[in-house]
């Protein structure tokens, strides 16, 4: 226990006394979620332009109703279709005759091709219900009795469930990132780090003393474990108090989520440190090891994914991280509901902990 | 008669490559024993297996009568290995202490202790700065004073004097006469033939065996030449006549 805190101890002066390492361990994640946060706050209000040819005016009042959509009218179809061209506008909108209407998209963007469609179904079925109401209104006036579509004036009180209505994109990707950013960094600084004490021959020394595989693996586990929190710590009072990101769950389950995931990171960094020759060949692991695991996380919805990638998905340890934590952060999950997330990052750390103090065999054969 | 070191018919390869090949060696307390061979002759092997960081394909390695690997008595054994295997970011200080935690050296008298081993490499000035900041020569004695520390039975070291100046390597020297003289066992490899002659006993490993393995007087009249260098180069010269 004394030669595990040593070296707990040891490693964290040498972490404190690298600046660098400390600035991209607690300001990197700040500046990239922030950036992230602007970026994704921004996308929020899409606008549409629809040219319209020949359309009738009532259709084109409606269309030009609807929330971020702009009309313009075009004589002729080729006019609007050059318009198209030069990115003027997002779609052409023709009316043939009477019923029939034939519609171009642009289609660089499908949101925008999405929202165009349903802009234009919005707009053909309020023409077709003010006609409605405007015969309705003639007939019960003709017939002396209460018409039903006068007093129809309907309220809608939204409320939201998470948020409010500002909450954007961001919100849903927050927890995954803040996991990944504690994967990210606690992996390729720990890998890093043993990967200098084998090179350095630092770690042939520690095994020239009667110090246990073990005791080098928890010194190092006790260490990063300490720095996730704090880590954990900056992201999290960062994202609630400066981004205004909404955590309705517990902030103490969010902790226990990352400190877990960040002890995973460890035992996978050291591991695959073993691979590695040197801090270069380290690198070269992020493709490998880390951008899938951000792929698989939920940033991309998962269940829109084909069979055997989820189950590819399955055998990485961020994605439940990130599952635990969204359901902590959007949807207030209690402990209880996150204990098969954390059972399962459990088994792989358990895994990852025992591959690690086998492997130290390597340098020492007791 | 009890060894400090007793290795006895140790082989062992690399892949295809037989590194060391029935290879027999005591070491008695009180004695200096000097390893000397060609780079890639299997000095640092025969080391390591004395350690138990590796283990022999056949044959026994024991240490103070008991069989390697053997985790515990590590505990007894001061090693400096060929690289300088130093935390730059600590201070000299911070590094003695370390390692004399991993040794699990008592705690009390520890500061007097880290005191002790630096004066003997004269580092004591530089004690508190970092490691970072030391020349080559200051790295090499630091590395010696931590295999010091804690005073061990048995002292292994790798090339512990490359670097290091002329009147601190005979410094050196005399604290290992000394420790000598106060019953520790002390196994060295060096490349410096000159300091060969400072050994008690000088085996030479050569082709995977020790070939010649007696005080440097006794080798050099055996061969008939006035140095060590002379020992070496004719060994070697009969050698590859074989």
């Amino acid at each position: 226990m004394t030669r595990t805190w040593a070296i707990a101890k040891r490693t964290l002066t040498e972490l404190l006394r690298d600046k660098r390492t400390l600035a991209l361990m607690f300001l990197a994640p700040i500046v990239i979620l922030a950036l992230l946060n602007y970026a994704f706050s921004i996308n929020a209000t899409t606008s549409i332009k629809v040219g319209t040819v020949n359309v009738e005016r009532s259709v084109q009042t409606n269309l030009a109703d609807v929330k971020h959509v702009s009309t313009a009218n075009y004589d002729n179809r080729s006019q609007a279709t050059e318009a198209l061209k030069d990115q003027k506008i997002d779609a052409v909108l023709v009316e043939k005759d009477g019923q029939d209407y034939d519609v171009l998209y642009a289609n660089t963007d499908a949101s925008k091709t999405a929202m165009t469609r349903a802009a234009l179904s919005n707009a053909f079925t309020k023409d077709k219900t003010g006609k409605l109401v405007n015969a309705l209104t003639q007939m019960s006036a003709r017939l002396g009795i209460q018409n039903p579509a006068a007093n129809g004036q309907f309220n809608l009180e939204e409320n939201y469930n998470y948020g409010n209505k500002d909450t954007s994109f961001f919100a849903s990707i927050m927890p995954i990132f803040m996991g990944f950013f504690v994967f990210l960094f606690v992996f390729l600084i720990s890998g890093i780090s043993l990967l200098k004490e084998r090179t350095s021959g630092t770690l042939s020394r520690l095994l020239a003393t009667p110090v246990k595989r073990s005791e080098i693996v928890y010194g190092y586990m006790m260490s990063y474990g300490l720095v996730a929190i704090i880590q954990t710590a900056i992201i999290v009072f960062f994202t609630i108090y400066v981004l205004k990101v909404e955590v309705v769950g517990s902030i103490l389950n969010l902790f226990l989520i990352n400190v877990l995931l960040a002890l995973v990171a460890l035992a996978f960094g050291l591991f695959i440190s073993t691979l590695a020759k040197s801090e270069f060949q380290m690198m070269q692991f992020i493709p490998i090891v880390v951008v899938p695991q951000i792929l698989f996380s939920g940033i991309i919805p998962l269940d829109s994914m084909a069979s055997w990638a989820r189950i590819f998905g399955d055998i990485l340890p961020l994605k439940y991280a990130a599952d635990a934590m969204s359901g902590v952060v959007l949807h207030g999950v209690s402990f209880g509901g996150i204990v098969p997330d954390l059972l399962a990052l459990l088994i792989f750390l358990l895994v990852l902990v025992t591959a690690n103090i086998i492997g130290l065999r390597r340098y020492r054969k007791v | 008669m009890t060894y400090t070191i007793e290795l006895q018919q140790v082989a062992k390869s690399f892949g295809n490559q037989k590194v060391l090949k029935d290879i027999d060696l005591n070491l008695k307390q009180g004695e200096i024993l000097g390893l000397i061979g060609p780079s890639g002759a299997g000095k640092s092997t025969v080391i390591n297996i004395a350690l138990g960081v590796e283990q022999a394909d056949s044959g026994q390695a024991n240490i103070l009568n008991q069989t390697m690997p053997n985790r515990q008595l590590l505990a007894e054994i001061g090693y400096m290995a060929q690289s300088d295997a130093l935390y730059e970011a600590l201070t000299a200080y911070e590094n003695v202490a370390f390692f004399a935690e991993m040794k699990g050296i008592n705690k009390q008298g520890l500061d007097q202790e880290i005191k002790r081993v630096a004066d003997i490499v004269s580092l004591g000035d530089a004690l508190y700065k970092n490691v970072a900041g030391f020349s080559g020569g200051m790295k090499r004695r630091l590395s010696l004073a931590i295999a010091l520390i804690g005073n061990p039975r048995l002292l292994v070291l790798d090339e512990p004097t490359v670097g290091i100046d002329p009147a601190l390597r005979r410094q050196i020297w005399h604290e290992l006469h000394k420790m000598r003289d106060a019953g520790h066992a002390i196994l060295v490899t060096t490349h410096v033939m000159d300091e060969a002659e400072l050994v008690d006993r000088v085996a030479l490993l050569l082709g995977g065996r020790i070939i010649a393995n007696d005080a440097p007087k006794k080798l050099e009249a055996a061969y008939g030449v006035p140095t060590i260098e002379d020992v070496f180069l004719k060994a070697e010269e009969e050698e590859s006549n074989d």
